[in-house]
């Protein structure tokens, strides 16, 4: 498993404020990284600072070949918008220069079916959009996929669906995965390593090493519930 | 009708293509009230041109184009709310404009004219409302992508302030073709209006570029015929927007994608 990115000394500050300051981490491919922290930590900074977002100091090297596909954060589209959800798709694919049949092919790996790509994209559920922002991020065949918070606001089942793919994109397309997540249930069953994020704190390891109570408690503040799954992830 | 009353009308109806398109993202992007502050903009310059007796929209050019710029500017570098800069740009190019154009020419830069054209202008027109539609064409997909998530596009590599400007610039070169005939005031309705009403009658953007640059051809033609029958000594701008506007209340009665959505 070669290394697939590489941070060393990341540094990210707005103005007079320092958001992170000289991080360093390695990710391997196939990986599943969990970012976690408190609010205001950093950690969708982060996100966007490995995709060049915003600006920052330090390195970010990315193995030669990668391919990123990003689900940001929840989106509250315009509901007035007349954009069909396969406009938006198609509109990617245009500019990735991809043929219109890929639009087929990632809307029904993240489950959109044909009625949904006929739908108006602001007037789509939570989950839906959700799927929508999946297949966007699918175009391009990625190797890497940046997810921030990608269960926020959807309800137990959609969040079940959520992870279900994205365990399916992992083992199935030996994806690599970097969630951002606050549920430390699903850290624990899917990631393999984290990374958290506190001022003046971080770690990063597998899960169980890392986050010990002690940890949880400096990063959080007290130690939050969760309940840590013995069992492998469910098969898609 | 004289051959530059054709090429007159010709450009009329090119502007009103190009209008209903650039309206229907102006709208999307929730810009139509910031840009309709730049048609303003043109009066200073209508009016320092008039003054110095060249050709009025080399001076509405200039100023639409500096004051695209400061717009841009404003919005990206200061971090001013939007209406801030809106109203502060909307009042001074129009005390300025009012103050530097002669008394006499006031109306015909506010509310336009409808005066014969030579070819070479109708061709200079067309080629303008030719780069409009390359410029949309081209940026699609990157304006698509802005309208459902500036981050989404940024992420997939669109640079969302350069967009903006160039989206500002293809504006006020709108602007500019229908200058002439709709005047500095009403030149940016042709933008808001047929936009309005297809938004009201579409589900799709394609369905939406499409139904505004219709509603905004309409528009000019019946304003044509009305404001020469019954309005000849006024300017035919007054009588476009007034047929634009409605065409916007027959489609609140009759547009309802907005609504049913899917």
């Amino acid at each position: 498993m070669g290394t697939l990115l590489k941070v060393q000394n990341l540094s990210v500050r707005f103005g007079e404020r320092t958001v992170l300051e000289n991080l360093s981490f390695e990710l391997g491919r196939g990986e599943v990284l969990a970012i976690i922290g408190p609010n205001g930590s950093g950690k969708t900074v982060l996100l966007k600072a490995l995709l060049r977002m915003v600006p920052s100091t330090g390195t970010i090297s990315w193995a030669p070949g990668t391919q990123i596909g990003y689900v940001p954060q929840k989106i509250a589209p315009d509901r007035g918008l007349p954009l069909r959800v396969r406009e938006v798709l198609e509109a990617k694919a245009r500019m990735l220069g991809l043929d219109r049949s890929e639009v087929g092919k990632v809307a029904e790996t993240a489950g959109l079916g044909r009625e949904l790509l006929d739908a108006v994209a602001g007037l789509l559920s939570g989950g839906q959009f959700q799927k929508l922002l999946i297949a966007f991020a699918l175009l391009g065949q990625p190797n890497v996929l940046l997810f921030d918070e990608p269960t926020a606001s959807l309800d137990e089942l959609s969040e079940e669906r959520v992870y279900d793919l994205l365990h399916h994109l992992q083992t199935e397309r030996g994806m690599t995965v970097i969630l951002v997540s606050h549920d430390l249930s699903i850290v624990f069953r899917y990631a393999t390593t984290v990374l958290c994020l506190s001022r003046g704190f971080t770690c990063a390891g597998p899960p169980k090493e890392v986050l010990t109570p002690a940890a949880l408690e400096t990063l959080y503040g007290a130690t939050p519930k969760y309940y840590v799954h013995h069992g492998e992830p469910p098969q898609r | 009708m004289t051959a530059g009353d054709a090429y007159a009308l010709g450009l009329a109806v090119l502007f009103a293509v190009a209008a209903g398109l650039v309206g229907s993202f102006a709208l999307s992007k929730r810009l139509l009230l910031a840009s309709d502050v730049l048609s303003h903009l043109a009066l200073p310059g209508l009016g320092i041109a008039m003054l110095i007796h060249i050709n009025p929209l080399i001076g509405g050019a200039t100023t639409l184009v500096l004051g695209t710029l400061l717009v841009w500017h404003l919005e990206q570098r200061t971090g001013l709310a939007a209406d801030v800069t809106i109203g502060v740009v909307f009042s001074t190019g129009l005390a300025l404009g009012a103050l530097v154009t002669p008394h006499e020419h006031l109306l015909e830069a506010l509310f336009g004219e409808f005066q014969p054209l030579s070819l070479p202008a109708f061709l200079l027109g067309a080629l303008a409302v030719g780069l409009i539609i390359l410029f949309l064409y081209r940026f699609r997909d990157a304006l698509v992508l802005s309208l459902i998530s500036p981050e989404l596009a940024s992420a997939t590599g669109v640079n969302l302030s350069r967009l903006e400007l160039y989206f500002l610039l293809i504006f006020s070169l709108t602007v500019l073709v229908g200058l002439r005939f709709m005047g500095a005031l009403l030149a940016s309705a042709l933008v808001i209006l047929p936009a309005a009403t297809g938004r009201r009658f579409s589900g799709s953007l394609s369905q939406f570029l499409l139904v505004s640059a219709a509603a905004s051809v309409l528009a000019v033609l019946i304003g044509f015929v009305v404001g020469r029958q019954f309005f000849p000594a006024l300017g035919l701008g007054p009588t476009i927007v007034l047929i634009s506007a409605l065409l916007f209340v027959v489609s609140l009665a009759f547009g309802g994608q907005q609504r049913a959505g899917v």
